[in-house]
Formats: C-alpha cells, sequence, structure tokens
C-alpha cells in the first residue's frame, strides 16, 4: 500500500520538476536518521551558500505530506561562518508557506536567516525534526515468542527545492539485526548504521525511495490520550494528576498469553512486550499515587535525590502488542518551586509534556487549574496549541476555579519544555474557605444553642406542656432547697471546725464569736427556706417528693439544735474549766446521735439530689 | 402561675450564686479546692456531659474500629455482592433516580438480562447516593467511591446511637450506654461494617434497630407519632434489606406473646395498628417487595395478628357494654370460633387459588437446617448460609456469649412489655444465628442490648454496694469523732463480712472481662474482618508483606483488552466483580434468581470440552474465567467449589452426576482421580500447561499448593479455546473461545 503511493508521489515528483526557486544551492546536506526508538529522529545539516544575485533572506523547507501529518516537532537552528569554526547556534522562526508552481503533495516551511545571505555567502542550517507513527510494524501480527520487526522508509536524497552538491545519509538503528534494506550505489551496512553516499549533483526535487526492515524490541508505548491536571493551592501545593490511556503499538499479539512462558523465559518469550515506564518527576515530589478507575496498583518504585525523583510504574500486566491500558498518577510539589511572581502578576513555570520516557502522547491535554478569584490570565506556550478556559468546582467553591486547558496533539519527549500560566491572586482570598468553614461551625453551634434554649412547642396550653413547665419549676426549687440545706450543714461544719479549734486554742471568745455568726446565718437560711418550702408543699408535681423534704428539713433541724446544744455544753464546759475526759462523757450521747442524723441527712441528700 | 414562678426562679438563682461562693468558702478553705469546687457542675450536668462525651466517644470509636482496611490496604469496595452495589449507585448518581428506577442491565445474565430496579432493594444506594448529593451541596469534593466505602462505619456509628436509645428505653441510661459501647466493637456486626464492605447489611442493621427501638417506644408511650416513625423506620429497612421479613415477623409474634400473657393495652392496638397499616403502604412502594405483604405466605402472620387484635379490640367493647359475664363468655366462644374459622377458611381459599404464594426455600432452609441441603444445593452451597460452628459465636459475641443468659435473667427479672420485646428478640435471632453463619448479625444487636442490661445491672448494684460502705468512714472521719465510735457504725454492716472487698473483686473482674472483650474485638477486626478478600495479602519468605492483586489484573486485563460486548463464563462468584470492574457482560451473577441458567453453566463447566463448547456457543460466551489456586495456594478457587457446580448442575440436568466426579466418595483431583474429573473442562481450564511449572522447590511439575497433591492429568490440550491472560500468580485464568472452525 505505501509502495503503491510512494510511486504516484514519484510520480508527481517528476511531473512537477520547475526551474529552481532561487539562486541558492545547497553546498552540503548531512543528514542522520535515528531509528532506535518508536520516534523517528531526523538531524539534517544543510550548508546553504547564494549562488546568485540578489540577497536571500529565507530558506525553504520541504517536506512530503505523509511525513508532514506525523510530524510532530521541528527545529531550526543557524549557524554563521564556515567549517569548524561556529560561532554561535541560534533557533530560526520558521512558518509553513505555499509558494507557487510547487508540487502540490509537499509542504514547505520557509526559515528566516538571521540576516540576508549576500552574494557567495554561505549559512548553516541545522534542522531537527522528530516524527510519530513512522515506524510500522511488519510483521502486523506476531506471537508471543517473535521478535518485532519494523519497516521505515524514506528518501536516500534530501528532498529539496535547491540543488544539492553533496549529501550523505546516516541511518541509526537500535541494533545490528536487520531483515532486509535498499540498496543503492555507495551503500555500507556497518553493525547497526546504515550509510547511503556521499551523492553529488543531485537536481532540485530528487527522490530515492529507500524501506528499512529491521528489528526493534522498543517498547512502542503510546498515550492516545494524556489528561495532566495541575491545581494550584496557594497553601503551599502543586498538585498534578495525569491519567494515561497507553496502548503498545507495536505488532500485535496473535495466539494468546501464555503466563509460563513469559514467567520462565521472560526476555525471549515477551521481548516485544514491556513491563514497566520510568516517570521523571521534579525533585521533592510529595504523596506519590499510582492507581487506576478500579483501585491501587501495589506494584511501583520510587526513586529521588535531590535534582529528580524517578517514578518506576508497571501496569497491572506486561503490555503485548495491542494491548491496553489505563491509570492515573498523581504527586504534590512544593509551590516555591514553580511559582513566581512577576510585578503584581503570579505566574506558574511547568513542563508542559509527558514526564514518561520515550512514550509518544497521541492526544495532550493540560490543565491548569487556579485558585479561586484568579483573575487577568495569560498564558505562554512555546509551540501553537488549542486553548479554551474551564471553570472547576472543588472543595468549598462558590464561584468555581478558573481553568486553563491547553489542547495539543502528537506530543514527544522534545516537547517536554517549560510554559508559563500568569495570573493575578488576592493573597487575602486564601482566608475565604478556612473561614466559610468557622462560620459554618459557628451558626451550628448557634443553632444548637438555640435550640437547647429556644421553646419551640407548638401548643403552649396543653397539659403535658404545662406539666413539663411545673416540673422544670419544681426541679429548680429543689435545687435551691437542696442548696440551703447544703450552706446549713457548711454552717454546721464551721461550728465544729470552732469546737476543734477551741479545744486546740482554749480561745472561747472567737468559739463564741463563731456561734454568733452561725447563728445569724442559720436564721437567715431559715427565712430563705419559708418561700421555698411553701411552694413545694402546694405544688402538686412535687407532691410525691414532699415528704422526703419534710423529713430532710425536720432531720435538719433536730441537728441543728443538737449542734447547739453541744456548742454551748462544750463551751460552758471550757467556762468552767472542766476537764477533756469529762466533755468527752457529756456529749458523747450528743455526738453519736449528730453522727447517725448526719447521715440520715446524706442519704435524703443523695436521693434528693438523683431527682 | 407561670409569672410567679418566674419571679421566684430570678430571684433564687440570684441569691444561689453568692450563697454557693460563701458556703465552698466555708466548707474548704483551700485555695486549690476552691478553685477546683467553683468549676464544678450540678451532679445533673456532669451527668450530661459525661454521658454525652462517652457517647461520643463511642461514636467515634464505632467509625475508626471499622477503618483498618482502609489503613492495611486501601480505600476500596469488598467482596463480591459490594461491587453490584457500588455499580449501581454510581449509576444512580451519573443517571438520576429515575433512569436507576427503570434501568434494564443487559451486562449481566446474558442473553436474559435484569430488571436492575424492580430486583433490587433500593435502600442503601439511595442512601448513599444521598449523602454524596449533600456533601456536593455543602461543597465538599468528594468522589462517590469514597461515599460508598464509609458508608457502612458511618451507620455503624449511627447505630451505636440507636443502640444507647433501645437501651435506655429498656433498662435505663447506664444500660444504653453500654450497650452502645458492646455494639460499637462487637466483631458480629463488624464483619459486615468494616469500611469498604458496602452491603446492605451495612444500613439494614440500623434500620432494623431502629425500628425496633421505635416500635418499642410506641407500645410504650402509646403514642401516634412514635408508631408512625417506626413504621417509616420499617419503610427504610423494607428498601434496604431482604431481612425485613425478620421485623415483621417478629413483631406480631411479640405482640401475640402480649395478647397471650394478658399484656394487652390500647397502647399496643395504637401502635400496631399504625405501624402494620402504614409499614405495609409504605413497604408496597418498593417495587421488589410489592404486593407480598398481602400476597406471601411469609406475611400473613402479620395480617392474622393484624385482624386478631381488632378481634380483641371489639371483645373488649363488648365486654364493656355487657355487664352480665356469662353471656360475655358465650359471646367470646361464637367470636372467636368464627373468627378462627374465617381465618383459616381464608387462608386456605388464598392458598389453594394461588393468591397467596407458599413459603419460599429461604424462609423454610431457616426453619429446618437441613432442608437447603437436600433441595436448594444453590443455597447451600454459599458458605456464609452454613450452619453456625461453635467457635464462630465465640469468636463473634466472646463474653457476650456469657453475659447473654445474665441478662435475660435480668430481664425476666424486672419484666415489661419492653424487657418481653427485647427478650423474644434476643431468642429468636439467636435461634436464626445457630441456622445460619451470617444471620449472627441480626442477633449481634440483642446479644449487645441484653449483655448491657447484664453488665450495667451488675456494676450498678457492686458500685452502690460500694458507695455506702465509702460513706460511713468518710462520714466518721469528717466529724473528727474518735475511732471507737466509727467501729460501732460499722459493725452494723457485720452481718456481711468482706461485702466490700468482694465488690471491689467483683468489679475488677468485671473490668477485666470488659477489656479483654476490646482486646479481642479489636485483634478480630484487625485480623479477620478487614480484608478486602479481593486483594489477597501474605507473609513472604522473608517477612514481608506480599500482596496478590491477580483479580484486580485479571479484571482490568478484561475491562481494557477484549472487546467491549465480549461475554465472559464464569461461576457465579465472580459474575458482579466482572460486570464493576471489568465492565464485561456477564451469563451469570451473584444474583442467583435464575437457577437455571446457572446449572447450565455448571453443566459446561462438569462437561467435556467439546460438550461444554456446544453449550458456550449456543450462550455466545467469548471468555471463559476461572480462578485456580494451585500457583499461589489460595484454597478458595474454583477446584473447590467444583462439587457444588456439579451439585447444582445435576439438579437441573441430570446427564451430570455427582458419583462421576468422585472416587469412592471421595474429591480428588491427583492421579487417583475419577477419569471425568480428569478430563472436564474446569480441570483442563484450571490445569491447563500446569503440570510443565514447578511450584515447589522438591516437589514435582505440576504440584497443585491448595490441595497439596501433584495432579493427574498434566498433558491437558485444549481444542476449542485458548490461553488469552493468566495473572502473575496464576490466580485468574482467561481463556478465548475459539470461533468455529471454517468447514471447507
Amino acid at each position: 500500500m505505501m509502495g503503491f503511493r510512494l510511486n504516484i508521489f514519484l510520480l508527481l515528483i517528476a511531473m512537477f520538476s520547475t526551474p529552481v526557486l532561487s539562486d541558492l544551492i545547497l553546498a552540503r546536506v548531512d543528514r542522520r536518521i535515528d531509528l532506535t526508538s518508536q520516534i523517528v529522529r531526523i538531524t539534517s545539516s544543510l550548508k546553504v551558500e547564494n549562488a546568485g544575485t540578489d540577497v536571500v533572506s529565507e530558506v525553504l523547507l520541504a517536506l512530503p505530506d505523509y511525513q508532514v501529518k506525523n510530524l510532530a516537532f521541528m527545529k531550526a537552528f543557524g549557524s554563521e561562518g564556515k567549517g569548524k569554526a561556529k560561532s554561535s547556534t541560534t533557533s530560526l522562526p520558521f512558518t509553513v508557506v505555499n509558494p507557487e508552481g510547487m508540487p502540490p503533495s509537499l509542504t514547505f516551511y520557509s526559515v528566516s536567516l538571521p540576516k540576508g545571505l549576500s552574494k557567495g555567502e554561505s549559512f548553516t542550517l541545522d534542522v531537527f525534526a522528530a516524527f510519530t507513527n513512522s515506524i510500522r510494524p511488519f510483521p502486523e501480527e506476531i506471537t508471543q515468542a517473535d521478535l518485532q520487526i519494523v519497516l521505515f522508509q524514506d528518501s536516500a536524497y534530501y528532498l529539496s527545492p535547491y540543488e544539492v552538491r553533496v549529501q550523505s545519509l546516516a541511518v541509526t538503528l537500535p541494533s545490528a539485526r536487520v531483515e532486509s534494506y535498499t540498496k543503492l550505489h555507495n551503500t555500507k551496512h556497518v553493525d547497526s548504521e546504515i550509510k547511503y553516499g556521499p551523492y553529488e549533483k543531485l537536481l532540485p526535487f530528487s527522490y530515492s525511495p529507500i524501506v528499512i526492515h529491521f528489528e526493534n524490541d522498543r517498547p512502542f508505548a503510546v498515550a492516545q490520550q494524556l489528561v495532566r491536571e495541575i491545581e494550584i493551592s496557594h497553601w503551599g501545593n502543586i498538585q498534578v494528576t495525569e491519567h494515561y490511556d497507553i496502548v503498545h503499538r507495536g505488532a500485535q499479539n496473535k495466539g494468546g498469553f501464555s503466563r509460563l512462558d513469559y514467567q520462565v523465559r521472560a526476555h525471549i518469550r515477551g521481548s516485544s512486550s514491556f513491563r514497566h515506564l520510568i516517570a521523571r518527576l521534579p525533585p521533592r515530589v510529595r504523596s506519590v499515587y499510582y492507581r487506576d478507575e478500579i483501585g491501587n496498583i501495589s506494584t511501583s518504585h520510587l526513586w529521588g535525590d535531590s535534582r529528580k525523583t524517578e517514578l518506576e510504574i508497571e501496569p497491572r500486566y506486561p503490555l503485548f502488542g495491542g494491548w491496553k491500558t489505563a491509570f492515573t498518577i498523581g504527586y504534590g510539589l512544593p509551590l516555591k518551586d514553580f511559582l513566581f511572581e512577576s510585578g503584581n502578576k503570579r505566574f506558574l513555570n511547568i513542563t508542559f509534556g509527558c514526564p514518561i520516557d520515550d512514550v509518544v502522547v497521541d492526544n495532550l491535554i493540560v490543565k491548569v487549574v487556579l485558585p479561586e478569584g484568579s483573575k487577568d490570565i495569560s498564558v505562554s506556550v512555546p509551540f501553537d496549541v488549542k486553548q479554551w478556559q474551564e471553570v472547576k468546582y472543588s472543595h468549598l467553591d462558590i464561584a468555581g476555579r478558573p481553568v486553563v486547558v491547553l489542547e495539543k496533539t502528537n506530543i514527544v519527549p522534545e516537547h517536554n519544555v517549560h510554559f508559563q500560566v500568569y495570573y493575578k491572586f488576592n493573597t487575602l482570598s486564601l482566608l475565604r474557605e478556612p473561614l466559610m468553614l468557622i462560620s459554618g461551625f459557628f451558626f451550628l453551634f448557634i443553632a444548637c444553642i438555640v435550640y437547647l434554649h429556644a421553646d419551640i412547642t407548638i401548643s403552649k396550653s396543653s397539659a403535658s406542656y404545662l406539666a413539663k413547665l411545673q416540673w422544670d419549676e419544681v426541679q429548680a426549687a429543689m435545687q435551691q432547697f437542696l442548696n440551703i440545706i447544703n450552706r446549713c450543714l457548711a454552717v454546721h461544719a464551721k461550728l465544729e471546725a470552732s469546737l476543734h479549734d477551741l479545744s486546740r486554742t482554749g480561745d472561747v471568745q472567737s468559739c463564741k464569736a463563731a456561734r454568733k455568726a452561725a447563728d445569724g446565718l442559720l436564721k437567715e437560711l431559715a427565712k430563705e427556706l419559708k418561700p421555698l418550702l411553701a411552694y413545694l408543699q402546694s405544688s402538686p408535681q412535687a407532691a410525691q417528693l414532699w415528704p422526703k423534704v419534710e423529713e430532710l428539713v425536720a432531720k435538719e433541724r433536730e441537728m441543728q439544735e443538737k449542734l447547739m446544744l453541744k456548742h454551748s455544753t462544750v463551751v460552758d464546759s471550757y467556762e468552767k474549766k472542766s476537764g477533756g475526759r469529762e466533755i468527752e462523757n457529756r456529749i458523747a450521747s450528743l455526738q453519736q446521735k449528730l453522727v447517725a442524723l448526719r447521715q440520715d441527712v446524706d442519704e435524703l441528700l443523695e436521693f434528693l439530689d438523683e431527682i | 402561675m407561670g409569672g410567679k414562678t418566674e419571679s421566684l426562679n430570678g430571684v433564687k438563682s440570684g441569691s444561689t450564686q453568692t450563697s454557693m461562693g460563701t458556703a465552698q468558702i466555708g466548707l474548704k478553705p483551700d485555695l486549690f479546692n476552691f478553685s477546683l469546687k467553683s468549676l464544678k457542675l450540678k451532679t445533673k450536668q456532669q451527668e450530661l456531659l459525661i454521658r454525652v462525651s462517652v457517647l461520643g466517644l463511642i461514636y467515634i470509636l464505632a467509625f475508626i474500629t471499622r477503618l483498618f482496611s482502609v489503613l492495611r490496604y486501601e480505600s476500596m469496595i469488598h467482596e463480591f455482592d459490594p461491587y453490584f452495589n457500588y455499580r449501581t449507585t454510581v449509576f444512580l448518581t451519573e443517571k438520576g433516580f429515575y433512569e436507576f428506577w427503570n434501568w434494564f442491565d443487559s451486562e449481566s445474565w446474558y442473553p436474559l438480562g435484569r430488571i436492575i430496579g424492580g430486583t433490587l432493594y433500593p435502600g442503601l444506594m439511595v442512601t448513599a447516593a444521598f449523602i454524596y448529593w449533600v456533601l456536593r451541596f455543602l461543597r465538599f469534593a468528594v468522589h462517590i467511591r469514597e461515599v460508598c466505602v464509609l458508608t457502612a462505619p458511618f451507620f455503624a456509628s449511627n447505630t451505636t446511637l440507636v443502640a444507647y436509645l433501645f437501651g435506655k428505653e429498656i433498662w435505663d441510661s447506664g444500660a444504653g450506654l453500654v450497650a452502645a459501647a458492646l455494639i460499637a466493637i462487637c466483631p458480629g456486626y463488624i464483619s459486615r461494617s468494616v469500611a469498604g464492605s458496602y452491603d446492605n447489611e451495612g444500613v439494614a442493621i440500623f434500620a432494623l434497630l431502629l425500628t425496633f427501638y421505635l416500635f418499642v417506644k410506641a407500645v410504650n408511650t402509646g403514642s401516634l407519632a412514635w408508631a408512625l416513625a417506626s413504621a417509616f423506620g420499617y419503610f427504610y429497612m423494607v428498601s434496604a434489606w431482604g431481612g425485613y421479613v425478620f421485623i415483621i415477623n417478629l413483631i406480631p409474634l411479640y405482640v401475640l406473646v402480649l395478647l397471650i400473657t394478658g399484656r394487652y393495652s390500647m397502647r399496643l392496638y395504637v401502635a400496631y395498628n399504625c405501624m402494620y397499616v402504614l409499614g405495609m403502604l409504605l413497604a408496597m412502594q418498593i417495587r421488589f417487595v410489592g404486593f407480598q405483604h398481602v400476597q406471601s405466605g411469609e406475611h400473613m402472620a402479620a395480617m392474622g395478628v393484624f385482624f386478631l387484635m381488632q378481634v380483641f379490640y371489639f371483645l373488649d367493647w363488648v365486654k364493656h357494654l355487657l355487664s352480665d359475664k356469662k353471656l360475655f363468655q358465650a359471646f367470646l366462644r361464637i367470636t372467636v370460633t368464627c373468627a378462627i374459622g374465617v381465618g383459616a377458611l381464608a387462608l386456605g381459599v388464598g392458598m389453594a387459588s394461588g393468591y397467596i404464594s407458599p413459603w419460599t426455600g429461604r424462609f423454610y432452609s431457616l426453619l429446618d437446617p437441613t432442608y437447603a441441603k437436600d433441595h436448594i444445593p444453590i443455597i447451600a452451597s454459599v458458605s456464609e448460609h452454613q450452619p453456625t460452628a461453635w467457635s464462630s459465636f465465640m469468636f463473634d459475641f466472646q463474653i457476650l456469649l456469657f453475659l447473654f443468659p445474665a441478662g435475660l435473667y435480668f430481664c425476666f427479672k424486672r419484666l415489661s412489655d419492653a424487657t418481653i420485646f427485647v427478650v423474644m428478640y434476643g431468642l429468636t435471632s439467636m435461634y436464626f444465628a445457630g441456622v445460619m453463619v451470617r444471620l449472627i448479625l441480626v442477633a449481634t444487636p440483642a446479644v449487645c442490648l441484653i449483655s448491657a442490661i447484664a453488665v450495667s445491672a451488675t456494676i450498678k448494684n457492686l458500685t452502690s454496694l460500694l458507695r455506702t460502705k465509702h460513706k460511713v468512714p468518710h462520714g466518721a472521719s469528717a466529724k473528727g469523732t474518735t475511732s471507737a465510735k466509727a467501729s460501732s457504725k460499722a459493725s452494723l454492716d457485720q452481718s456481711l463480712p468482706f461485702q466490700r472487698n468482694g465488690a471491689i473483686a467483683l468489679l475488677l473482674g468485671a473490668f477485666y472481662l470488659l477489656s479483654r472483650y476490646a482486646i479481642h474485638c479489636t485483634w478480630v477486626t484487625s485480623e479477620a474482618y478487614s480484608s478486602p478478600s479481593i486483594v489477597l495479602a501474605a507473609r513472604g519468605a522473608h517477612g514481608g508483606r506480599v500482596i496478590f492483586d491477580d483479580y484486580r489484573e485479571a479484571y482490568f486485563w478484561l475491562r481494557q483488552n477484549t472487546p467491549s460486548d465480549a461475554k465472559v463464563m464464569s461461576w457465579w462468584d465472580y459474575g458482579y466483580q466482572i460486570t464493576a470492574m471489568g465492565n464485561r457482560t456477564v451469563i451469570v451473577d451473584n444474583n442467583t434468581w435464575n437457577n437455571t441458567h446457572i446449572a447450565t453453566v455448571g453443566r459446561a463447566m462438569s462437561s467435556y470440552e467439546d460438550e461444554a463448547y456446544e453449550i458456550m456457543r449456543s450462550l455466545d460466551v467469548d471468555y471463559v474465567l476461572v480462578v485456580f489456586g494451585g500457583v499461589s495456594g489460595y484454597s478458595s478457587d474454583d477446584i473447590n467449589k467444583f462439587l457444588w457446580m456439579v451439585r447444582i448442575g445435576g439438579g437441573v440436568f441430570p446427564v451430570i452426576k455427582e458419583p462421576d466426579y468422585l472416587v469412592n466418595g471421595e474429591y480428588r483431583v491427583d492421579k487417583g482421580a475419577a477419569p471425568k474429573m480428569l478430563n472436564c473442562l474446569m480441570y483442563k481450564l484450571c490445569y491447563y500447561r500446569f503440570g510443565e511449572l514447578m511450584t515447589e522447590y522438591g516437589k514435582p511439575p505440576g504440584y497443585d499448593r491448595a490441595r497439596g497433591v501433584e495432579i493427574g492429568n498434566k498433558d491437558v490440550k485444549l481444542q476449542y479455546l485458548e490461553e488469552a491472560f493468566t495473572t502473575s500468580n496464576w490466580i485468574v485464568r482467561i481463556y478465548k473461545v475459539k470461533p468455529p472452525n471454517n468447514r471447507w
């Protein structure tokens, strides 16, 4: 099929062998084609000479259309001067042009020279181009044990609208094993290199097809789709998430897959497959993960030093030709390594392409998710991309985060260059989301407090509601009642303490003063107690509590009396200077009663307290 | 009235503050003590604070103890059924409720398909989707998988709250707290509610306990509102799990017991009628349940009791009208005879005309543990349907098993409507737990509640003993009296010597038992119940952890590298996983609704290759998937399940006979195996090229590590199938069915 197309192509070239475009001559062309991976990399070094009289400032490069559609990357460098004394290399801009009277199946790129080339002057132009999908497996289906053999075709002569004086071509192959290759005159096959030329004095648009059929067991890993999402958080993290759809685009596997063969002789029976991929990540990555739609994939390794991090990922199964897999890797990067400020703008400076080695990406989508509230967004990418904006909603977003989407097809590792996204962002907006959370919780607690304190009963006159109200009141009264009792008991304790002091110091006066204060306090408390008791007695809700309350009051009063009696007895005895033993004997019965009473009171208190 | 008390409160509260302060200063002049004392809350507030914080801690504990699996493995869905639930939930969140309700799934039961909306309990999926939508609405960008993974632990936490309320209702708040704590970590419940175990039971136990709690509350209060709430609880339960049949039979039984024991009351009448009528109407809204409440034999008990209640009420009314006792007796006899006659007649006519369907096999197998083994091999083949071994009771309940009878004793000691309920719940569910392993789950809340009563009542008694003892020396010392008086006080209680020491010892013992329980539960959770079963972990030769992720390897291979309309034949166990993870059509899956279809697959697996090829062609099978543990030593593989395939296949297709695969009633795969066994499809697919592999050092090639024998047929040739994929540890093997040969 390809051969047929080539024939037509040659015919066309023959038909359109038009006169030369300008007076430029390519004095020397050296081409080197690198076929060691699935990407075809062609480096051409052209020595351009002006044979005419006019000053020329543009050089045309021609590429056949079937190559153009696979062209992933092209770059032209110029170096002035002659021979070895190349002064400086500069990257030269080029554009697609459509000159008149040229063969239709060719595309022309016009490279602008840094300065005009006047008569007799020469200039060395280096063109680097990378092509994908140009190496075709043949046979297209192989078994697990077979080696993968591929076809590559190009022209032995440099296709150019100018006359070429001397040219040569060197093709580098991955190994020395070559099935076949087109033999022209001056063809040499040495080790893993095939050399064509030198050929001299060739007319413009000279073309001589060559086909090389060779062994290549390098993985043909192609990401049909890669979505890279770069999310900036000004809290200090850049989260990168990459979704891959990988396919092995080598020769299709036929006749099934035998684990036994693969396990026992993996390097022979399965050489066309690949088991792992290596992603080169920036240094200081953190929280790296590797998973797919159905969960975490546990086969991966991570190494790192201060300059780079290497992530070796192993898909769930080895990939044979035509097999697919899909996975996601994600990692966090320190913000300060990639985000910078220039003037009042911030900009993100991060690589564009795919971090995995030797992977060709059919369609790459890079999404840069900027923080909510970013404005004045602009992007600077060193090559043409499709570009638009989206909105993404993440945690606690209201307006959504602006997303810059860049899309590009046919990506090779050479695209792994930095690009910049400029935007304006107010640092104060950082606090918005924490404040939202805080206020959310704040209102939750407020609502709880309001609920607990507000009366939301619908029917204020229902019996149960009134009963509940009354019960609340009874409880409050009960609480106060218990308080007063407790205070009475505290006064008792004070009196006891004064007695204790008395026995130690013999200071009757202070003891009497304590007695006086206690009397006053107790009287006051009794006064306070009165309305409470009246209320408790009258309230129907407290009916079942009343006997206990009554008992408690009685006991407390009795205790009070006994205590007073004891106090006066002891004080009296002291005044009369009686002996300690005598005092003890006199108050022994009182003391016993007091202890019993105290216990009863405690029990009652506890019982009432539990209600 | 209100105004008066208000002013009273105002005055009092003001004075309380100041006087409290003075009292304390007077009581304890120590400054440090004062500062502590003034911070001290009232007893009631203290109790509330402790209760709320304990409940809060239990709530958190119940959640985090279920996260072992996430920490050990990852946030993933476990086992088999949860994958179906997950897949449907994803569908629900993506397509919306109506699409979900009308979903015809052509990816399962090829070529029959399955009407998803009409054949599942949607409660779980709707719950998870609802949580998901709420979180999304609150702007939490969560993934639906995380929601699904954490649904079960979340509901387990909620269950502890319900257990607390239930315990409070039947006993007191102390028992409620203990019940909440016990159920939070009880392995019987954890086994079905760890993170990732996204199954109906996860929410159903919550719904079950909630329904019971609300019903008991309704019976206790006689309030229409609680009865209504329990009807809605019942509706939620019906929407979540087939186990609702337990509720609809237990509650009538309970009502019947109350009627017989003369505990009939208006409260019961209100609670039951409201709950039954509304619950029934609500349950009919679930398509999978439909009109079963009025048509199926399993639900007839509830209806019978409903009518009985009306008769009772009617009799009560008549008794109220008729003052003559004799007359009433006569009337009673006539009415009861009539009622029973009419009921029996209605039941008979219903049964005979086929309006009321007879009991299903599953129901029979619950009542009679041997029924399934003889009649329905597909039920008997499931490991979780086996009768429970003592060890698993011990494993799942530990000390609760001993506390359960003690709790029953306490319940009988303080018999009330509520305790009768919990006793009946405990006894019936314990019986069912004995019949089927998986029903331990249903028994767990009852066991926890009853055990909590035992624990709480015991500890309460012991501490009250301790407290009274405590006070005597304390009070004496406060009085500053001599030791003689203290001893005279203590002599009052000398009738029971060592009482206090005994109480302390018992308390320590209880504490020891409970802490052993906590340790046991944590150990069981981490060791036994936190494995996702889809990722296997083992200890490697060097002590490191080796992960066997073969299932996902195979499913992902299917997902990526087979045509999107490929049909995969496997034993039904893996059906849900293949559809959920592999995204491919399966012939049979875990929803075992069509026995014939499963038997066809069983027949294909147990036939010779050429016969199997005919069957597979007729089912449009493209790939066959088998699970094989011979290399890794994984024992629950298809070879070990094979006899069930033979039995189920043979149950429908008599050409398959179990004895053909056995040698003297023994199942073997080595040289002495039956010839049919050595050449059936399953054997060939499992052992294809296995004879060339050295599995273990010092053993001949083809040594099966799962069964510990050298296989009998090492030279397996496949004619109609070819190996398409085998996972790295050979656990899953996938074969492609070759297209038929061209005739010319």
